[in-house]
């Protein structure tokens, strides 16, 4: 059963990835010279009062947020332009970091069905230092208009600007310089997030394809303890990261579910991309091996974090909905009344919860191929959209867009993600050739 | 319990034996009553032809009943038979009723599912189950095979049994 597969990236496929990519920077632009023009916002508009003075009642401290909201220097499309960049980063690097995390948990819990399909997990890892570049350049071109703590004046004591809230948060993103100046122990982070994810997935990988060669248990149980390690550091970092890419961008704002909230929808959308692929590639022929089984295995992992997502978020918001807080509702009723935000926030619920839910609940359902082909676009779309409403709203408050500009962008990412992705499996077998659970994965049964 | 039932029990050491004895038994057109093995063997239930079991369905059906009574039993208390105001919500507001939904979905899906499994297999107090042979909850297999629902004669199907891997065949009367 055990061939040397290897998968051929073929050039209709690139061909086709870029024609998508091509489509995307089209649409990108239209969308810019759209948004450029001023036409998209104008629906937006008859919501704008009510939420500008319910945020203004929500506001800690009065005259404090809203009055250097003013002075953010580029004009609106920009704005758009770099937050869609950041909610598109964000979202690829989680997918990318999951990939490891998928790999991780197997080692780590000695999980012998999902030997035959670990190498898609592996190439989708391989997007983790791409992204980590693009993370850190897109950090200085966007951090003044997506994050607002960056800017000098609001550490200014005395000054109009002067923001105690944030002032109070100053260590977090400046020790050990001053509070104002250059952002070291947040900029320190995020290359050492990147760095230490990238360190251990060339480790992993490392062990992984070695053992092709050699054989043996010891590369599996090499790969075993940095496994173990990895979701150690990995448990800190993705929750320290969802607090600086996602929850410093409404700064005054804080949820202590925030980083459970962004692993939670990283790790869905990593599974439903792995299974995507695994379908994928067995509908073109390759993963011979792979059965309903293990399809079934694939499945119930979408199914369970789904749902666990749901929990979470349900967790986040009941809490915030019951102890109505102002300075913690503000959150929720920014995105319950503005206009593309309140759609997408029942959407996102219905896409990622309900759907979900109802067509996969049956086994049969778990075991095709067809229904995981309809369920895992929906989640993945989802969660685009979750991450939308995570970073939108805190940047462009009520003048957010959804449009042309989004839709080019996610093409353009999804087209370079799924580039590096396949170009990377193409450079090992499909299947580890001496993966000492092979057998047990052979005769998988549930 | 119907008296006077006539079985005939292989008894099978490994369960790759019993597995092939089952599939060529069955092609013999020989009806199998029930099989008992000490620990769970993989695929036994596909060799038997057995369907799969429709709990799942009583176990949705439940849990929605579950659900809807919910959600009717705390929008009628809090909204219509005794309103109350906390934390200063609408009497009738869903998300604080969600976790009890939640919880009562559950727990009628669970005592719903066990309830109607316990009914199908008749497991009811002072029943005893049968006990073909004492060995199957220790180290060996069991077929059991129904005398009466089969066209062969007793002497035949022993001699299938012991064509296919059967260490012994007793019998057995109930």
């Amino acid at each position: 059963m055990i061939t040397d597969e290897r998968y051929e990236f073929k050039s209709e496929t690139k061909r086709t990835l870029l024609y998508v990519g091509i489509l995307g920077l089209v649409l990108f632009g239209l969308g810019t010279f759209l948004a450029m023009q001023g036409g998209s916002h104008d629906e937006g508009h008859a919501a704008t009062a009510v939420t500008k003075n319910l945020l203004a009642s929500a506001e800690p401290t009065p005259g404090g947020g809203e009055a250097h909201a003013e002075h953010h220097g580029s004009p609106l499309w920009l704005k758009r332009v770099f937050t869609s960049l950041w909610h598109h980063n964000i979202f690829f690097a989680g997918i990318g970091i999951i990939g490891l995390f998928f790999i991780a948990i197997q080692y780590a819990a000695q999980a012998g069905w999902s030997a035959p399909i670990k190498r898609i997990p592996l190439a989708i890892g391989h997007w983790i230092p791409f992204s980590g570049i693009l993370m850190l350049v897109l950090w200085f071109v966007v951090k003044n208009d997506v994050f607002h703590w960056s800017h000098h004046d609001l550490y200014v004591k005395g000054a109009d600007t002067y923001d105690h809230i944030i002032a109070g948060k100053a260590a977090f993103f400046f020790w050990p310089l001053e509070a104002g100046s250059f952002p070291a122990f947040y900029v320190l982070r995020l290359v050492a997030f990147f760095t230490l994810w990238y360190v251990f997935f060339t480790w992993i990988k490392k062990e992984m394809l070695q053992e092709d060669i050699s054989g043996g248990v010891q590369h599996w149980l090499t790969a075993r303890k940095f496994s173990a390690i990895f979701l150690v550091i990995f448990a800190v970092t993705s929750s320290v990261s969802a607090w600086d890419w996602v929850m410093s961008i409404d700064t005054h704002w804080y949820s202590t579910m925030m980083g459970w909230y962004v692993f939670a929808s990283w790790w869905v959308t990593g599974l439903a991309m792995i299974t995507l692929i695994v379908v994928n590639l067995k509908d073109a022929g390759y993963l011979k091996m792979v059965n309903a089984n293990h399809l079934h295995d694939l499945g119930k992992f979408v199914f369970a974090f789904s749902v666990f997502w749901t929990y979470i978020w349900f967790s986040q918001f009941m809490l915030i909905y019951y102890a109505n807080i102002p300075e913690e509702t503000v959150y929720f009723i920014q995105r319950l009344r503005t206009a593309p935000y309140s759609w997408i926030f029942f959407a996102n619920l219905i896409l990622n919860f309900v759907l979900p839910f109802l067509l996969l609940m049956t086994r049969d359902a778990k075991r095709h191929a067809s229904m995981l082909k309809v369920v895992c676009p929906i989640v993945i779309v989802g969660h685009w959209f979750d991450f939308y409403n995570m970073v939108t709203p805190g940047v462009m408050k009520d003048q957010g867009g959804l449009g042309l500009l989004e839709i080019g962008l996610a093409l353009v990412f999804v087209s370079m993600f799924l580039y590096v992705v396949l170009n990377a499996l193409t450079k090992f077998p499909l299947v580890a050739k001496q993966h000492p659970m092979m057998g047990e994965s052979l005769s998988h049964h549930i | 319990m119907d008296s006077n039932k006539n079985f005939l029990v292989g008894v099978f050491d490994d369960e790759d034996v019993l597995m092939k004895a089952v599939e060529n038994v069955r092609q013999k057109g020989v009806k199998i009553h029930e099989v008992y093995t000490p620990f769970p063997v993989h695929g036994l239930d596909e060799a038997l032809g057995y369907r799969r079991s429709r709990l799942p369905i009583a176990a949705f059906l439940f849990g929605m009943t579950g659900t809807m009574l919910a959600i009717f039993t705390q929008i009628w208390m809090m909204g219509f038979d005794w309103p109350m105001i906390i934390g200063g919500k609408n009497y009738v507001s869903l998300p604080p009723f969600v976790p009890v939904t939640f919880e009562f979905t559950v727990l009628l899906a669970a005592f719903g599912m066990v309830g109607t499994f316990l009914i199908v297999s008749d497991m009811k107090p002072y029943k005893w189950p049968r006990q073909y042979d004492i060995r199957s909850t220790d180290d060996k297999l069991i077929m059991a095979i129904d005398l009466a629902a089969n066209k062969y004669g007793k002497d035949e199907i022993a001699g299938i049994l012991k064509s296919n891997g059967a260490t012994e065949v007793n019998e057995k009367n109930f």
